[in-house]
């Protein structure tokens, strides 16, 4: 039996072949990736570990990024589900809109440090991409972002942010024209370019160095969120939920990661998948569904698949979500059971983010929305004793035109 | 007894010329299609590398993906790729073959049951390209102890340090990416600085055959003819996607492209 260790944070449980739990992770990369991978990963363990570094990291988490970012109850939709004391921490609020400018802004702040001039990244939903380009303005390096032509099709807004902040859209027309693709070309665009240019991978997925950069900088909202529940509470409660959605999981990992060694019943982590609509077969949810394990873009993980091992079509009306892997840190937590896994339906994010937008100050993306779907399950079974928070990590505005087509109209 | 990867390169030796290697994709653009492909191009070429598909490639450019998706929609499957290779071994021009493709497919199949199979249709080497040193040490092991060559891939940012360990665990063949690049790319590097960095590794060991691949085209291909064998595979993928175009036979197109490259090498 597998397990978690305490004390040590979970990016580092991995072995000298950088598996978690023997089996998920890794560095599965053509050969011309080693070097590079090996020397980002000695540079970010230097670099975790240096004062004037943390410090200049923490300096743009206060004051350009803006933390804390709010730790709020939903009283009206408490209140609506009568049940568990519903909060959420509104991650949106960030700067640029999601909690994808923590990983964006340190990877460019790990450029600078390895004098490199150029920086590529990948991006569904848009604000991976949107964040990257924003802090490369920033810190003044020239930046490329692949996306999948469907995902530039669906996430205008994100994509004229894109281009106002000076980055160029390399749009990716291979295979499903989504996520997956974006990051293959991405990759391999670093294959070609691995010399002169770095690269960010979205979320906690890629090559291990990828994972755990990722999730180490997406931690601050949890080191936010304790402080906050401190405050709130006067201490942490004995029965909190956190629901978050993944797709790649640097989200949940990042609302997660200061509560690993508190006990799941005090501390319950539960994660939303995209079920995908509710009458197909078509899903991005391989915890889930229990998708076996394989490798999708050089790491070990369990993603959704046929039998033969070519990676299978995914659907989700979240453009964030709708990815067949899976960070091999939540395969760890799931094996491990620390986290439990679930899927929420197109319908039934739709509807969540309907109720939430229509009793509250907040406005939820599609990608959140499924988190908030699995709240509005839960809570009404709950006492007020319980309490759930979700991590409201997006802004429904990137969402508009398809909230507008498929609701009739859209309400912010 | 010697493998016949290692007799083909000693073969080339004497007749003082580096070995050719072809790469085409299996089922592209049908099983059959693809079968007469390498029966044609093996009467020229000393080495057939054939693709097995994955549709989430990381590390080939367009004309090689592009193989690869006529393959997929053409409904190619692992046992279908055995199929092909047997067939070929048992053909009058058989020559050496090594298979390639991602470490997935082998992952899915089951990396012993995959080997028996390399073995009983007659695969002689496998090269598996996200499976670097040393996350490839056990299946390079079982490799050997089913005969079968695992080639390991070095390319210009491989330390020294790793390529000796590399070489150390080296089977017969050893192949050295000529460039910062997917599959596909145009030459970027000069055929003196490719040469330069090959000189390098064979001063290392220079009893193991040293291929180079990537970039490799009838245009280049003469530059670079001081090496154990060269690779050319974009080239050919991108010709089977004009013959089709065109509607020209790929089988007929690729055995005179192939022919044209030996000339340059002669
Ligand atoms: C708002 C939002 N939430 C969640 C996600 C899913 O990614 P992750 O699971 O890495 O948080 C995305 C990805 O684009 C996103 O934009």
């Amino acid at each position: 039996m597998i397990k978690i260790k305490k004390g040590i944070p979970l990016i580092d449980q991995h072995d000298k072949n950088f598996l978690y739990a023997k089996k998920f992770g890794g560095n599965f990369v053509p050969e011309t990736l080693k070097k590079p991978i090996e020397d980002l990963t000695q540079l970010f363990e230097k670099l975790r570990y240096n004062k004037k570094f943390l410090k200049q990291r923490d300096y743009y988490f206060d004051n350009y990024i803006g933390a804390p970012t709010p730790f709020v109850k939903l009283q009206n939709l408490t209140r609506h589900l009568n049940g568990a004391d519903i909060w959420a921490k509104v991650v949106s609020e960030a700067n640029g809109g999601a909690h994808k400018i923590y990983n964006a802004t340190v990877h460019c702040l790990i450029a600078k440090k390895a004098g490199k001039k150029y920086i590529v990244g990948d991006t569904g939903a848009g604000y991976a991409g949107k964040m990257l380009s924003m802090a490369a303005k920033k810190f003044g390096l020239k930046c490329k972002i692949f996306m999948g032509a469907k995902d530039i099709k669906r996430q205008k807004p994100n994509v004229d942010a894109i281009r106002r902040n000076g980055a160029e859209i390399v749009p990716v027309y291979s295979g499903s024209q989504t996520l997956v693709e974006a990051v293959s070309e991405c990759m391999r665009y670093w294959v070609s370019n691995c010399d002169s240019t770095h690269m960010c991978v979205g979320s906690t997925v890629g090559p291990n160095i990828f994972v755990k950069i990722c999730a180490w900088s997406t931690a601050q909202i949890s080191r936010e969120l304790k402080n906050q529940m401190t405050n709130v509470f006067g201490k942490i409660p004995q029965k909190v939920k956190l629901i978050n959605c993944v797709g790649g999981g640097s989200s949940a990992m990042g609302f997660w990661s200061e509560f690993m060694d508190y006990s799941p019943i005090q501390i319950e982590f539960i994660g939303v998948e995209a079920g995908g609509p509710k009458n197909s077969k078509l899903h991005a949810a391989p915890l889930t569904n229990n998708a076996k394990i394989g490798i999708l873009h050089g790491a070990k993980q369990y993603v959704v698949q046929d039998k033969e091992g070519q990676i299978s079509e995914t659907e989700s009306i979240s453009a964030g979500l709708d990815y067949p892997g899976i960070s091999p840190l939540h395969c760890f937590l799931k094996d491990t059971k620390r986290a439990r896994y679930t899927s929420a339906t197109d319908e039934e994010a739709l509807a969540a983010y309907q109720l939430v937008t229509k009793l509250e100050d907040i406005s939820p993306s599609l990608e959140p929305s499924h988190a908030f779907a699995e709240a509005i399950k839960l809570a009404p079974k709950l006492n007020p004793s319980n309490i759930i928070v979700v991590n409201s990590c997006g802004d429904s505005l990137k969402d508009k035109f398809i909230i507008k087509k498929r609701l009739g109209s859209y309400i912010r | 007894m010697i493998s016949k990867i290692l007799k083909t390169f000693l073969e080339c030796q004497k007749e003082q010329r580096p070995a050719l290697l072809t790469y085409t994709v299996a089922g592209d653009s049908t099983k059959k299609q693809s079968l007469e492909i390498i029966k044609s191009i093996a009467e020229h070429a000393d080495i057939i590398e054939l693709g097995f598909p994955h549709n989430t490639p990381v590390a080939d450019g367009g004309q090689i993906q592009e193989s690869s998706h006529r393959a997929l929609k053409n409904g190619i499957k692992l046992p279908d790729v055995f199929h092909i290779v047997k067939d070929f071994k048992q053909s009058k021009h058989a020559k050496p073959l090594i298979l390639m493709g991602y470490f997935n497919l082998i992952l899915q199949y089951g990396p012993l049951a995959f080997l028996k199979q390399c073995k009983k249709v007659g695969v002689d080497g496998l090269i598996v390209v996200d499976l670097p040193y040393p996350e490839n040490k056990s299946f390079a092991d079982q490799c050997k102890l089913h005969n079968v060559t695992f080639v390991q891939l070095l390319s210009p940012t491989t330390s020294k340090k790793r390529i000796k360990k590399i070489i150390k665990d080296s089977h017969d063949m050893i192949y050295y990416i000529s460039m910062l690049s997917t599959t596909g790319g145009k030459l970027k590097v000069s055929p003196k600085k490719i040469l330069s960095n090959y000189n390098k590794i064979k001063n290392i060991n220079s009893k193991k055959n040293l291929v180079i691949g990537f970039g490799i085209t009838t245009k280049t291909i003469a530059t670079l003819k001081k090496a154990d064998g060269l690779v050319v595979g974009s080239q050919l993928c991108k010709e089977i996607t004009r013959s089709l175009q065109i509607r020209q036979n790929p089988v007929t197109n690729l055995g005179r492209m192939v022919l044209n490259l030996k000339r340059k090498i002669i």
